[in-house]
């Protein structure tokens, strides 16, 4: 039973529906983006398969567009993806400390924002095959959106793949903007990151510096003056 | 071509690290304040400084990209689900682009 029942897996697949078809749509863009810079249909559904997440793909892409170092993917993949961390700790507090390494390998394939909070916010207890349901059901929809998007890229008219190129960017705008009403402090969090982005794209010298790691250097930044100006209290850290 | 192969796998060795080292070795609660809270902006930072100013050049002209962007921005600021917002700054900018080649 510590696993959970085949029931537990099928509420799984059914809380993800909804994440299933967000995914869709997103990594429709993905594909198309990855199709613009010669990425085939069989790359770029292996990048989403092995990484299910938006971010880091869409800029990766970036990097692997103009043949850019090793390295700066590594660092920009571990900051942009640097969140995943906080949401796995909480993740291994909900899980029983019985649950095994092996399914805890297994779960943390499909930390994403939305997986993890679907399960982080299941009530009661959270078992393996409830997130493995989760998992399938909205890594369908990543990897089959990344598959259409790549196809659709190669076949769309060029007006009409120019306007989907403003979906990924609509996404980031619907993640981040609501929570902004809440909070001055992520209010100011992010309209001085977008004002630092703008200034490192166009002041000279500055602008010399490549679109991943001027990304890099606005998180951390950003961030981290937040972090000193304004920590956040205790309580607050469990209702993200 | 290979090196695409490697860029791959490289990301994705590196994001499994970040996901699976926490969830397998710390059971207890980060007790730092600052890495809580430098972790929690993180994600609001990151998705700021990408998309802005990137979204100008979204698409192939500036002004249906700001018609986007606007339109993004209202939709998201009255908590319009993600599905929305993207579709609604993509059919804005697309209805830009019909006036602008008409022009």
């Amino acid at each position: 039973m510590k696993v959970g029942s085949i029931d537990e897996f099928k509420q799984g697949c059914k809380h993800a529906v909804p994440v299933c078809l967000g995914y869709l749509a997103v990594s429709f863009a993905f594909g198309i983006e990855a199709s613009k810079i010669g990425m085939t249909t069989f790359q770029a559904a292996m990048t989403s398969l092995l990484n299910v997440t938006s971010a880091g793909q869409f800029s990766a892409l970036e990097v692997i567009a103009r043949n850019g170092s090793f390295v700066e993917l590594a660092v920009l993949q571990f900051i942009i993806n640097l969140r995943y961390m906080l949401m796995s700790t909480a993740l291994s507090q909900k899980l029983k400390p019985e649950v095994s390494v092996g399914h805890r390998l297994a779960i943390s394939y499909g930390v994403t924002d939305e997986i993890f909070a679907l399960s982080f916010f299941r009530k009661g207890e959270l078992y393996p095959l409830y997130s493995y349901g989760l998992i399938v059901t909205s890594v369908l929809g990543w990897v089959t959106g990344t598959i259409l998007g790549s196809v659709a890229g190669q076949l769309l008219p060029e007006r009409l793949i120019s306007c989907l190129g403003l979906a990924i960017y609509g996404m980031f705008i619907a993640i981040i903007i609501p929570d902004t009403r809440k909070s001055r402090a992520l209010l100011t969090v992010v309209v001085s990151a977008m004002l630092l982005s703008t200034i490192f794209t166009y002041a000279p010298v500055l602008k010399l510096i490549s679109g991943g790691f001027r990304i890099i250097i606005v998180t951390v930044v950003v961030a981290a003056l937040a972090a000193l100006i304004c920590p956040r209290q205790d309580e607050e850290g469990s209702d993200e | 071509m290979n090196k695409i192969y490697l860029y791959i796998i490289l990301m994705a060795v590196v994001t499994y690290l970040i996901r699976a080292l926490p969830l397998t070795l710390i059971r207890k609660n980060i007790k730092s304040r600052f890495i809580r809270s430098f972790l929690f902006y993180v994600p609001y930072a990151t998705l700021a400084a990408m998309t802005f100013p990137a979204i100008l050049s979204a698409t192939d002209y500036l002004a249906s990209s700001l018609a986007g962007f606007a339109v993004a921005l209202i939709l998201a600021f009255n908590k319009r689900s993600l599905l929305t917002v993207a579709g609604c700054a993509c059919a804005a900018a697309f209805v830009v682009e019909i006036f602008l080649r008409m022009a």
